[in-house]
């Protein structure tokens, strides 16, 4: 292990407190760089060897007036000496910049709770600003918080007056002055955090000196001052943690990679066309950045575009790629039909937000399942697969690649937001590890009597072959009318619809028996209530379930990355449950699917305010589902 | 890419697939067919590195009548395929077929971009100023006060000219061919295709089941010698039967007239010379409508600019030999990380 951070002795003299984990979110305008100190803070506790989960939750506007309540950003960080699965349901500490902040996120603290406020911004035009009818900080409305009240902005404006700077560029540095007040408090090391001050502002080294001066000064206040409210520093032990090489990483660029490692494993180019949309476009910069990959990314004109190019792509013998949320896979379902149809390899990746329509951009929800299985005209099955966390998004980036060429069919991945933006420590792969699935093309081989037939199928896969245009002999056409079965060629055949729909179900059905069994996370393979879920859910999930089992509850949980086709023993695994509990952030959607294919009693609990699953919201189901009498009679 | 040995000598059957054609009997998309594989023909390129792209719509059966590789895509989204698969592989001789409706009503906005862009192919825009598959609708193209089945009382669009929409694209290339008329549409489509970027080609097409006649003012035996400007680059702009009539430039109007040579001491040194280069000039022709002026066909505007495909995979050399060569391992260890030890 890396060296101990237990108990130290501070200067002073006084004592770390202890502590198992900690719950901290940074609050503050959209222009105070809280999503920064955020993620320099996560950067630092994984460093330090704490388990850690995020939630990055900042508004749809880019530069909200100041000083309000829709433009509040906010960072949450759950850290500590256990496994961590969520960003934690109640922060213990808040740190509000301005009263919008605290305006907005006080009634998400635990009660008890440690609120730290910068007093400087404290104005009567701000308190009105925020909505605020009198000053809390006088008004008794924070009482049952342990207050510290620091001028921060006035102790920022002092720590960097050396610099020279304008008042607006001193003040810009609050945000390292509190996350140095923030190391202090939990023994965090600033070495990271100054070389990346020095790194971003290498052209500006008087804007890096000044954040740095902010960030020591913040540190020195927490080690020598008389802090108000009792403050003391903490220590918060190492996790038990897989030994290994770390890093962070964020759920779009473990899909980004892991789409571009897919496609190294394929032999293929990528070809990445994309159309800005929140919260996907992340995919899109990442991947703008990785040419060297041999990876094409097009900015197209419109979400359709987007799809048709990388269809184009993939009909030229590369790796196509789309990527939005959902208005935009709604854009882009007719050309989704047309590559089923012609039967093409595609990936569309859906960071699914809160709809319908615009929705709520910024926000995060997993509404878009009955969309991504069944959202499209005539009889269209596609794969679709769900990653469970940011990292997992490396993995699925993966499976896709092998689906989609190894079964020449559009695979649909879902993220979401929360997964897109959220930042997890990960266990590096070696990459030498993956297995290779290099693209076998067609060649002058397949040319039979009757020349190169583009519809005959592999008989294992059901898959056609993929003839690369600039290949003697292989010309075809292909394209959105039916095709024959063998020459597709266009054919009103209605029998040949008959049998190429079935042709086309099958094929996808068949995906069942190259993908794992499904297991169960936590618990008995069966018993009394089994918890569903899928995608982003999978945090809170399993610490709901794990917390409910150390209470000796007979509580199962499963989670569903391969939603289309389901795992082919999930039928039997649910029927061994005499209840099924499926927690969703939409308002059921799963569940309709686990009931129609399996005529289970799936039960829904859904939440879609833009929030995660609280564990104790799944504790509480999970603890309501088990008092019933049925489920304990068994 | 496989570089097959040329063939010897290509024939425009050759570039023929087995695949009966199914347009209306007389349709002018049986000459554009025949136009199109003779120019493959004389191009000499194989077919194998060919690949013809479509919408939806009359014209777009094309690519199933072609021996090339072919794409029948969806409603007006024929250039994003086609941008799509010149991006993948920018060694693709990549033909574009589209129509009226199809390109500049549902697909207006990607044949906007595919233009502006500047992407390698050759687009060829069948005008016939009609919807046919969906029977006989009016399209963006079709002249005010067309009654159709959805405007029985006569249409009020006001149409847009293709030539003068693609050049408000910005396009590099702007020609115009009509579909009978099989000496000139060959040379039109070679110059298409030697151009570097987006090609853009307005073929005037009758079709004879919904709008028989609509180009009969100039597209015909007997009327194009008078409603016809053919252009040939340098050359002065003269038109008529007995070649007596020709295009003048009023410049305190900036606008074109016509005028009869050797009329008051008019000569061909009064005309304009035809200079394809010159945009405002390619604009005042494609504005030349009957019966007030002749059309003008052949080659509009052509200027050179750097192909978009070629400039993506520029950049993607230069980020190779500049980072280099790909490394998954090296990506996943980038940036800050640290290690947990037994």
């Amino acid at each position: 292990m890396v060296t101990s951070t237990a108990i130290q002795l501070e200067p002073t003299g006084t004592p770390r407190e202890e502590v198992e984990s900690v719950v901290v979110r940074f609050a503050g305008d959209s222009g105070d760089g809280m999503q920064l100190t955020g993620s320099q803070f996560t950067l630092a506790t994984a460093l330090a060897g704490n388990d850690l989960a995020t939630f990055p939750d900042f508004p749809a506007e880019i530069r909200a007036p100041i000083g309000t309540t829709f433009g509040v950003s906010a960072f949450q960080i759950n850290f500590g000496a256990r496994k961590i699965a969520t960003a934690g349901d109640a922060p213990d500490v808040l740190v509000a910049m301005n009263p919008a902040a605290l305006k907005v996120n006080l009634v998400d603290v635990k009660a008890g709770g440690t609120v730290i406020i910068d007093t400087g911004t404290f104005s009567d035009r701000n308190l009105k600003k925020a909505g605020f009818g009198s000053n809390p900080l006088e008004d008794g409305s924070l009482d049952g918080y342990q207050v510290v009240t620091i001028d921060i902005s006035k102790l920022t404006m002092e720590a960097v007056k050396a610099y020279g700077l304008s008042n607006k560029e001193a003040l810009r540095s609050k945000n390292m002055w509190t996350l140095g007040l923030i190391y202090w408090l939990y023994d965090r090391d600033r070495e990271t955090t100054t070389n990346w001050l020095r790194g971003k502002f290498a052209k500006r080294p008087d804007i890096a000196d000044a954040n740095i001066a902010a960030l020591d000064a913040g540190h020195i206040y927490g080690e020598t001052a008389e802090l108000p409210g009792g403050m003391h520093g903490y220590s918060v032990l190492q996790a038990e943690i897989t030994p290994g090489l770390y890093r962070t990483i964020t759920g779009a660029e473990a899909l980004a990679w892991g789409l571009a490692a897919g496609a190294k494993l394929a032999n293929l180019r990528m070809v990445l066309a994309s159309y800005p949309i929140t919260p996907a476009s992340t995919l899109l910069h990442i991947l703008a950045g990785m040419k060297q990959f041999d990876i094409v990314t097009f900015q197209a004109e419109d979400e359709i575009a987007a799809v048709c190019a990388a269809i184009g792509a993939s009909f030229a013998g590369s790796l196509g790629v789309t990527s939005s949320s959902g208005p935009g896979i709604a854009l882009k379902g007719e050309a989704i039909g047309l590559a089923i149809g012609v039967e093409l390899p595609l990936i569309v990746v859906n960071s699914q937000r809160a709809g319908p329509s615009t929705g709520l951009p910024t926000k995060t929800e997993q509404s878009d399942l009955y969309q991504a299985v069944f959202g499209r005209n005539a009889d269209a099955p596609l794969v679709v697969l769900a990653a469970s966390s940011s990292a997992n998004c490396f993995d699925i980036g993966i499976e896709a690649v092998r689906l989609a060429t190894k079964y020449m069919t559009p695979v649909m991945v879902l993220s979401d937001g929360y997964m897109g933006n959220a930042s997890e420590p990960w266990l590096i792969p070696d990459f030498d590890s993956y297995a290779p699935f290099p693209v076998a093309f067609a060649d002058h081989e397949q040319i039979g009597a009757e020349g190169y037939l583009p519809y005959v199928r592999d008989e294992k896969t059901l898959a056609r072959p993929w003839a690369r245009p600039g290949t003697p002999g292989l010309q075809h056409r292909i394209g959105g009318i039916e095709r024959a079965d063998g020459s597709g060629n266009i054919s009103y055949d209605a029998e040949n619809h008959q049998r190429m729909t079935n042709l086309r179900a099958a094929k996808i059905n068949g995906i069942a028996n190259d993908i794992p069994l499904q297991g169960v996370e936590q618990g008995n393979e069966s018993g009394k209530l089994a918890v569903v879920g899928w995608g982003s859910t999978y945090g809170p999930i399993s610490r709901a379930v794990g917390n409910m089992r150390d209470l000796d509850h007979d509580v199962s949980h499963i989670h569903l990355r391969h939603i289309w086709p389901l795992p082919r023993n999930l039928g039997d695994l649910l029927a061994g449950f005499d209840q099924v509990l499926v927690p969703e952030m939409n308002n059921g959607q799963l569940v309709t699917l686990l009931r129609a294919q399996y005529l289970v009693a799936a039960e829904p609990l859904n939440k879609v305010n833009g929030q995660p699953f609280k564990i104790v919201e799944i504790e509480a189901a999970i603890q309501s589902r088990l008092d019933r009498e049925f489920g304990e009679a068994k | 890419m496989n570089a097959p040995a040329k063939p010897s000598a290509l024939l425009a059957k050759d570039f023929a697939s087995d695949q009966e054609v199914r347009w209306c009997p007389g349709c002018g998309d049986y000459a554009i067919l025949k136009g199109v594989q003779k120019t493959l023909a004389d191009i000499g390129t194989a077919p194998e590195n060919v690949v013809f792209v479509s919408g939806i719509g009359c014209s777009s059966r094309f690519p199933y009548y072609m021996s090339t590789y072919g794409f029948h895509t969806i409603h007006g989204r024929a250039p994003a395929f086609a941008t799509g698969i010149k991006l993948a592989n920018p060694q693709l001789d990549v033909w574009l077929v589209t129509g009226d409706g199809d390109g500049l009503s549902i697909g207006g906005n990607h044949l906007l971009h595919v233009l502006r862009r500047n992407v390698n192919m050759q687009i060829l825009l069948f005008n016939n100023e009609i919807y046919g598959l969906t029977k006989g609708q009016y399209s963006p193209t079709s002249k005010q006060g067309l009654r159709s089945p959805s405007t029985p009382m006569g249409s009020l669009d006001r149409p847009l000219s293709p030539a003068l929409f693609a050049l408000g694209a910005n396009a590099t290339f702007v020609a115009r061919a009509v579909d009978t008329q099989q000496k000139h549409m060959p040379g039109v489509l070679l110059r298409a295709h030697a151009h570097q970027g987006a090609s853009f080609v307005e073929i005037y097409t009758n079709c004879i089941v919904y709008n028989d006649g609509a180009f009969a003012s100039f597209a015909e035996k007997n009327t194009a010698a008078e409603g016809e400007l053919v252009l040939e680059q340098g050359a002065p702009m003269i038109f008529g039967k007995d070649r007596d009539k020709g295009i003048r430039l009023k410049r305190d109007t900036l606008s074109l007239e016509v005028v009869q040579l050797g009329v008051n001491g008019i000569t061909e040194d009064d005309l304009l010379r035809h200079d394809e280069t010159n945009r405002v000039l390619a604009g005042l022709l494609a504005e030349m409508r009957n019966p007030d002026f002749p059309v003008a066909v052949g080659v509009l505007y052509c200027k050179a600019a750097p192909a978009y495909d070629t400039a993506v995979h520029e950049q993607i050399a230069a980020a190779r030999s500049a980072k280099g060569a790909a490394d998954i391992n090296k990506l996943l260890r980038g940036g800050a990380t640290w290690t947990v030890g037994d």
